[in-house]
């Protein structure tokens, strides 16, 4: 299977890639790791006119401790961050779930912002996004602005993304509390969750329970309000709208939040 | 395109269209046809060569992307010339870890890449490593073997 026709364009600085991406319009695409984007061009579900490769621009390879914050430029592979001492550190959540994304060749290529752009709500790193209540970083045209991961994911691949922004950092405040835990189910190790949790403190967000990323309103409350994390877990398919598929039926998936929100709160719970 | 690579230690250039993936750039242009093109859709492992030095799959990267970087496949592991095998070339044959072969390419490119990251590892992390590569002959065992013998052989060359 190969790509319809696209025109390739490699983009040398942020500045040119968001100047490629205007004058190209709204078919083109920016292409980091490319390993959301090219196995749908394959089966031709995306058929950019353009494609702005920013795969070379170094300057969005970073980790960088800022204080309260945390800093991870767009273009940090998952293999990085599943290796970085300070994220193991500071943000285990992240490290650890970045280390069970596909496998070594993915990891080696895959990016942070390019899966946060994508907006696959079966994707591993938008639900921990939510549960770490990241900040994107964006650049476009208009100029840059901060988007908050609550506001950023609207739908099935649909983000708040304007045409031509660009992610380019993702900002974590330092956990408060150091509870977290992340739990996916797959068929084979290398596919996406059938169902995953990420649990940070007393966010609670779901993979692949609905057309995109959220957060499991109703264990929180139940957490919130004293609930044991059993007792938590009971909630977890409310309010949720989990895809029937190949993989699971509506009810598996729902079966599976549970049994995993449970089990992701356990783990928590023994990293007090 | 114009798009160059460095295939096993030498040039390769040529004029190919922009959605050429690096799989088909290596076997057609490059003419090493050792990664083999499985399941085209980055499951199978079959495809994996290493580009600077880190394993990826070449069926879900552009040739574009690969423009001006090294490559490595299984033809370009040894040393040129006297028949002499790669260490983990030598141990998949010691501990017969292939059956078929048709997976066998890219799972000692995976073995490569994870003994440069690990050089000693466990079985369970070998068993971890290879979970982007699949032998549809089933015959994990002897490829486990297979790395191990050569992560041993590493560690007390």
């Amino acid at each position: 299977m190969i790509p319809a026709s696209f025109t390739y364009q490699r983009a040398l600085s942020v500045d040119e890639a968001l100047d490629l991406a205007a004058k190209a319009g709204e078919d083109a695409k920016f292409l980091a790791g490319g390993h959301s984007l090219l196995p749908l061009m394959k089966l031709r579900l995306a058929v950019p006119e353009t494609l702005v490769d920013i795969g070379r621009l170094r300057e969005l390879s970073y980790i960088r401790d800022e204080g309260d914050d945390i800093a991870v430029g767009a273009l940090t592979t998952h293999d990085e961050l599943s290796r970085a001492e300070m994220l193991t550190r500071e943000l285990p959540l992240l490290a650890f779930a970045a280390g069970q994304i596909g496998d070594p060749q993915v990891r080696h290529c895959g990016t942070i912002g390019g899966s946060l752009s994508h907006g696959d709500p079966a994707a591993d790193l938008p639900a921990v996004a939510l549960a770490l209540a990241a900040r994107l970083v964006v650049r476009g045209p208009a100029g840059t602005r901060q988007i908050a991961a609550a506001d950023f994911f609207s739908g099935l691949f649909e983000t708040a993304l304007e045409p031509g922004e660009l992610v380019t950092e993702i900002r974590f405040a330092k956990p408060g509390r150091p509870a977290w835990a992340f739990q996916k189910f797959t068929k084979r190790a290398i596919d996406w969750a059938i169902v995953g949790v990420a649990v940070q403190g007393g966010r609670v967000a779901l993979v692949n329970m609905g057309s995109a990323p959220l957060r499991a309103a109703a264990v929180e409350a139940a957490l919130a309000s004293g609930a044991t994390p059993a007792e938590a877990a009971s909630h977890a398919a409310e309010g949720t709208s989990a895809p029937a598929d190949l993989n699971a039926s509506r009810a598996y998936r729902e079966h599976l939040a549970r049994v995993l929100v449970g089990r992701a709160l356990s783990d928590a719970a023994s990293r007090p | 395109m114009k798009v160059s690579i460095t295939v096993n230690g030498s040039p390769v250039a040529a004029e190919v269209p922009d959605r050429t993936l690096l799989v088909h750039f290596l076997r057609e242009q490059a003419g090493q046809t050792a990664a083999n093109v499985g399941c085209d859709t980055s499951s199978c492992g079959a495809c994996t060569v290493l580009l600077d030095g880190r394993s990826v799959k070449a069926c879900t990267l552009l040739a574009a992307q690969a423009d001006g970087r090294e490559v490595v496949t299984l033809e370009g592991l040894a040393p040129p010339g006297n028949g002499a095998m790669h260490p983990v070339q030598a141990a998949f044959q010691a501990e017969h870890g292939l059956q078929c072969g048709f997976c066998t390419p890219g799972m000692v490119l995976a073995a490569v890449s994870l003994l440069a990251e690990n050089p000693a590892p466990t079985e369970a992390e070998v068993r971890t490593a290879l979970e982007g590569n699949i032998c549809r002959c089933t015959g994990y065992h002897n490829i486990v073997r297979a790395i191990l013998t050569a992560a041993g052989e590493g560690r007390s060359a």
